[in-house]
C-alpha cells in the first residue's frame, strides 16, 4: 500500500529528529521554584470543597456544602464565628488562615471515584488548593486520599466510615474525623446486651462492598465479645431495592435481632422491608424480635420515616447535644439557613476549622508542617468532647453517640434521641489492630 | 504521507498541531482574570480529552462502520485500567508493559464477549453488551474485590513487589508511573504574561498515543476492511447472500475497538494510577456511545470532538458555583444579580448534567451527523462567501472544518 525508500540522508535526518525528540521532555523536569504544591503566593488561600453533588449521596454532599461555607465565613471573621469560640485552640484569629483570606472551590464527586479524583485533580492542578476535603463514602474518600498524597496536598476527609480509610488505606497526608466501623460496634454492643440481654442470636443482612464488610466484621466481633451467636450473614447487592426476598428467610432463621449493615437508600428500604414484615412485633425464643442499624444519620432516619421508631445505631453527632460547641454550631448554621445541621455537615466544618487551626499554629501551608501539627493534636470544644489525632493512624478517638429512633418526633429535623455517649477510651483500639492492619501511613508529601 | 491520500494527511495533521498547542489553545484566558473558570488547559482535563479521544475513536471504528451499537464498552475500559495497576504493582512503573498488557487483556476480554454477543445484531445485541458489562461492573464491585480491590478500587501501595525496580529510592512515598524515566506528573510551568501553560510529560504521552491511535483508525477506515465493515452496515442479510460471512469481520472490528478502550483505560491508569469499578458501570459505556453520536458517528474526527465537549462540561461547568455566579454578575444592581443568579444557577454546577442534555438535544435534532455535520455547514457558508468574493485565505475555526470522511 504504501511505498518506502531509504536513504542515507534520510535516515541521518529521521535519526537527528528522533534524537531531539528524546532530548526533549528534560526541559520538563525542571523544578518549579515552590517550596511545596501550590504554596499561596497572595493574600489568599483556596481549599477544595469536593462533595457529592448529583448522585446517591447528594443530600449529604449538599448538607456538607452548605457547612463548608460556614465554616469559610468563620474562618474569614465574618458571621458569629461559631465554633471557634467554643474551640480550645485559639489560635484562629478571624483574618484567614496565617492572615490570608480563605477562598475556596466547589466540585462534584458524584460518588464515583473516578469524578471525585478528576474533580480533586483540577483543584489541584487548575485552581491551586493546597487542601481537599469532603466525601460521602468511603470508596470516594480512599480514592481522593491517594491522589493527595501522590499530588502533595493534605486531604481532611468528610463523612467516611469505613475501617481502611485509617486502616489498610491510611496515607500520611490524610486526616479522618469521623469515627469508623469499629467504634460503631464498639460502641453499640454494650448498649445492645444491656437493652437486649446477652443471649441473642443475630443475622445480618450487609451491603456487599468494602464498607459493608467491615461493618458486619466489627459488629459481629463485638457482639459475639459479649456472647450473642450470628446464625447467618448475608451480602446484599448495593443497588438492590427491594430487600423482601432477604428479609424472608430471617423469619425461619431462628434469629432474633436483625442487623441491617446498609447506609443511604440500601438502608432506608430494608428497613421499611423489614417493618412491612411485622418483624418489630414478631417474637422469637421467646423474645421480641430487635432490629438493629449500626449507622445512623437523620437523613436516613427521615428517609425511613415512622420505621425507625425504637431502633438502635451510633452517630458520630446529632444536633442536639447540649455542649457549648454543638450549641454554637447549630445556632450559626441555623440561623444562616434554617434548620439544624447534620453529622455530615459537622464533621466537614471541624475538619476546615482544624485544618486552618493546624496551618496557623504549624505557621506554614506545608503539608509536612500541617501534618506534624495535627499529629497527636488533643482538643476541645468541636462537639464531640475531648479527642485526640492519634499519630499512628491519623484517625480522632472520641465520644461515639449511641442513638435511637425517637418515638414521638417534635419535628422533621427531631428523629433521633441519644441513647447513651460512649467515651473515647472504650472505643479505641491499637493502632495494630488486625482490622486495620496491612497498611502503613508513609511519609508526608509536600509535592514539588 | 504515510500512506494517506492529501484529505487524511491534512486532517492528522491538523490533529497534530491541536494536540501539540492544546495547552496553550485551551487556555486563553489570563489566570487572574474572571474568564480564567473557562481555561481547560491544566494536565488533568487534557490528558481526559486525549484519552476520552482514543476511547471513542475506538468506539467508533464499531458503532460508526458497522452500526453495532455496543452499550458495554466500558467493560474494556475498566478491564484495561485494572490490568495495568497490577503490572504497576507486581512488576514496574514503566507505563510500556502496563499499557501493553492492558490491551493484550482487553482484546482477550472482547474476543470472549464479542463471540457471544455477536450470535445477535441490533438490540439484542445492545442488550448482550450491556448484561456482560454490567456483570463484569458487579464482578469487580463485589465478588472479585481480591483482584479489583472493590469499591475503594485498586490502589498502588507501598509494599508492592515491583520486581523489576528493585527497592524504591525513598522508603514512604509511592513511586509514580515513568517512561524513559520521565514521570508521568512532571509539568513544566510556562508563565508567559497573565498566562500560566503547563506542559506536562503525561499529557504528551497521552497526544502521541492518540496520534498514532487516530493514525490507525485512518488507515483502518480506507482498508478493504472498513469497506467490508461499511458493507456490513449498509446491508448484512445482502452480504450473507452473495456468500460472504460477516461475522468475522464484525467479530475483528469488535475487538479492535476492544482494544482501542484497553489502550484508553491503561493510559488511565498511567496517568492516574488507581482502576475503580465505577469505570465499568453502564453509564461510562453510555457516555462514549453519547460522545460519538454528538461528534458526529462514522466520522473519523467526531468522536474526538465529542468527546472534548462533553468531558470539558463534566469537568468545567460542574465546579461553577452562586459564588462564581455572584461574581461575574457582581456589576449589575442587587435585585437583577440575585434573578440572574436565580436563572443561570440550575444550569451549572450540580445542574451540568441538565446543560449537557439541552445541548445534546439540539445538537441532535439540528445537527444529525453531530459536530461535524455543523462544522461542515458552518464551512459551507465561508466557501459559498469565498467564491462570491473571490477572497482567499484561512476560514473558520480550525476545529470544524474538518471533512467528515
Amino acid at each position: 500500500m504504501s511505498k518506502t525508500t531509504f536513504t542515507r540522508r534520510g535516515v541521518l535526518r529521521t535519526g537527528a529528529v528522533a534524537g531531539a525528540g528524546v532530548a526533549l521532555p528534560t526541559i520538563f523536569t525542571a523544578s518549579s521554584a515552590a517550596a511545596f504544591t501550590n504554596e499561596p503566593t497572595g493574600n489568599t488561600v483556596t481549599l477544595g470543597f469536593n462533595v457529592p453533588q448529583t448522585g446517591p449521596y447528594a443530600d449529604e454532599g449538599a448538607d456538607e456544602l452548605r457547612a463548608y461555607k460556614l465554616a469559610v465565613e468563620h474562618l474569614n471573621g465574618e458571621g458569629d464565628g461559631g465554633m471557634m469560640n467554643t474551640f480550645s485552640s485559639k489560635a484562629l484569629q478571624g483574618n484567614g488562615i496565617l492572615g490570608k483570606k480563605v477562598e475556596f472551590v466547589t466540585g462534584d464527586t458524584q460518588t464515583k471515584s473516578d469524578a471525585a479524583r478528576a474533580s480533586a485533580r483540577s483543584m489541584i492542578e487548575k485552581d491551586g488548593a493546597i487542601m481537599v476535603t469532603g466525601g460521602s463514602s468511603s470508596g470516594v474518600a480512599i480514592a481522593v486520599q491517594g491522589l493527595c498524597q501522590e499530588a502533595g496536598v493534605i486531604f481532611m476527609a468528610g463523612l467516611t466510615h469505613s475501617n481502611d480509610t485509617t486502616g489498610k488505606d491510611k496515607k500520611a497526608n490524610g486526616f479522618r474525623h469521623f469515627f469508623n466501623a469499629y467504634m460503631s460496634g464498639a460502641a453499640l454492643a454494650p448498649v445492645l446486651a444491656a437493652r437486649y440481654g446477652e443471649d441473642r442470636k443475630a443475622y445480618h443482612l450487609t451491603a456487599d462492598y468494602t464498607w459493608g464488610w467491615t461493618q458486619e466484621e466489627s459488629i459481629v466481633a463485638a457482639t459475639e465479645a459479649l456472647g450473642w451467636e450470628t446464625v447467618n450473614t448475608v451480602k446484599t447487592p448495593l443497588s438492590a431495592t427491594d430487600f423482601s426476598s432477604y428479609i424472608a428467610p430471617v423469619m425461619n432463621s431462628g434469629a432474633d435481632v436483625l442487623v441491617l449493615n446498609h447506609y443511604g437508600g440500601n438502608m432506608v428500604n430494608s428497613l421499611t422491608n423489614a417493618v412491612q414484615f411485622g418483624l418489630k412485633n414478631k417474637s422469637v425464643n421467646g423474645k421480641n424480635f430487635e432490629i438493629v442499624v449500626p449507622l445512623y444519620s437523620r437523613l436516613m432516619a427521615r428517609g425511613a420515616g415512622e420505621n425507625v421508631k425504637g431502633i438502635l445505631g451510633s452517630t458520630n453527632w446529632h444536633w442536639s447535644l447540649t455542649d457549648a460547641g454543638s450549641k454554637a454550631f447549630v445556632k450559626s448554621f441555623g440561623e444562616k439557613y434554617g434548620f439544624p445541621p447534620s453529622q455530615a455537615a459537622h464533621t466537614c466544618y471541624v475538619q476546615t476549622l482544624l485544618y486552618a487551626d493546624a496551618a496557623s499554629r504549624a505557621g506554614s501551608f506545608n503539608p509536612c508542617a500541617i501534618g506534624e501539627a495535627l499529629e497527636g493534636f488533643e482538643f476541645d470544644g468541636l462537639g464531640n468532647g475531648k479527642t485526640l489525632y492519634r499519630a499512628d493512624d491519623h484517625q480522632c478517638f472520641k465520644d461515639v453517640l449511641v442513638v435511637q429512633g425517637k418515638e414521638n418526633p417534635q419535628s422533621e429535623f427531631d428523629l433521633l434521641e441519644v441513647v447513651e455517649v460512649t467515651p473515647a477510651a472504650q472505643v479505641t483500639y491499637p493502632p495494630d489492630h488486625p482490622m486495620f492492619a496491612g497498611g502503613s501511613l508513609g511519609s508526608c508529601n509536600p509535592g514539588s | 504521507m504515510l500512506g494517506l491520500n492529501k484529505k487524511d494527511t491534512g486532517l492528522l495533521l491538523i490533529v497534530a498541531v491541536l494536540a501539540l498547542f492544546a495547552p496553550i489553545i485551551f487556555n486563553p484566558f489570563p489566570s487572574d482574570s474572571a474568564m480564567a473558570q473557562f481555561n481547560a488547559g491544566y494536565p488533568d482535563l487534557m490528558q481526559r480529552f486525549v484519552i476520552f479521544g482514543i476511547f471513542a475513536i475506538g468506539y467508533n471504528i464499531l458503532f460508526g462502520l458497522t452500526g453495532y451499537l455496543s452499550f458495554g464498552h466500558a467493560a474494556f475500559l475498566g478491564v484495561g485500567s485494572y490490568a495495568a495497576v497490577w503490572m504497576f504493582k507486581l512488576l514496574s512503573m514503566n507505563i510500556l508493559p502496563a499499557i501493553a498488557l492492558s490491551i493484550v487483556i482487553a482484546g482477550v476480554f472482547a474476543a470472549l464477549i464479542g463471540y457471544v454477543s455477536l450470535r445477535r445484531s441490533g438490540i439484542y445485541f445492545a442488550i448482550l453488551t450491556l448484561a456482560f458489562a454490567q456483570m463484569s461492573y458487579n464482578l469487580a464491585y463485589s465478588v472479585l474485590t481480591p483482584i479489583t480491590n472493590g469499591e475503594t478500587g485498586l490502589q498502588l501501595s507501598l509494599d508492592d513487589p515491583r520486581i523489576l525496580d528493585g527497592a524504591p529510592e525513598s522508603v514512604g512515598s509511592l513511586p509514580y508511573p515513568t517512561l524513559l524515566g520521565f514521570e508521568m506528573s512532571d509539568t513544566y510551568v510556562m508563565a508567559a504574561g497573565g498566562w500560566q501553560f503547563q506542559f506536562s510529560v503525561g499529557y504528551y504521552v497521552c497526544a502521541v498515543v492518540l496520534l498514532l491511535a487516530f493514525y490507525l483508525s485512518i488507515r483502518i477506515f480506507r482498508s478493504p476492511f472498513g469497506m467490508m465493515l461499511r458493507a456490513v452496515k449498509s446491508n448484512q442479510q445482502r452480504l450473507n447472500y452473495t456468500g460472504v460471512n460477516a461475522r468475522p469481520y464484525t467479530l475483528a472490528a469488535f475487538v479492535i475497538s476492544g482494544m482501542y478502550a484497553g489502550l484508553a483505560g491503561g493510559l488511565m491508569a498511567s496517568m492516574d494510577p488507581l482502576a475503580g469499578a465505577d469505570r465499568m458501570q453502564w453509564t461510562a459505556s453510555g457516555e462514549v456511545v453519547l460522545m460519538t453520536i454528538l461528534g458526529g458517528a462514522g466520522t473519523l474526527i467526531g468522536p474526538v470532538l465529542g468527546a472534548g465537549f462533553i468531558k470539558y462540561f463534566e469537568n468545567i461547568f460542574s465546579k461553577i458555583n452562586d459564588t462564581i455566579l455572584h461574581q461575574w454578575f457582581a456589576i449589575m444592581p442587587d435585585g437583577i444579580e440575585d434573578v440572574l443568579v436565580a436563572l443561570v444557577h440550575p444550569f451549572v454546577g450540580k445542574g451540568w448534567h441538565l446543560t449537557l442534555g439541552i445541548l445534546f438535544m439540539l445538537v441532535v435534532i439540528f445537527l444529525p451527523g453531530g459536530l461535524v455535520e455543523g462544522g461542515q455547514r458552518i464551512a459551507g457558508l465561508f466557501r459559498r462567501r469565498k467564491t462570491d468574493n473571490d477572497g482567499d485565505g484561512d476560514t473558520g475555526s480550525s476545529t470544524s472544518k474538518d471533512p467528515a470522511e
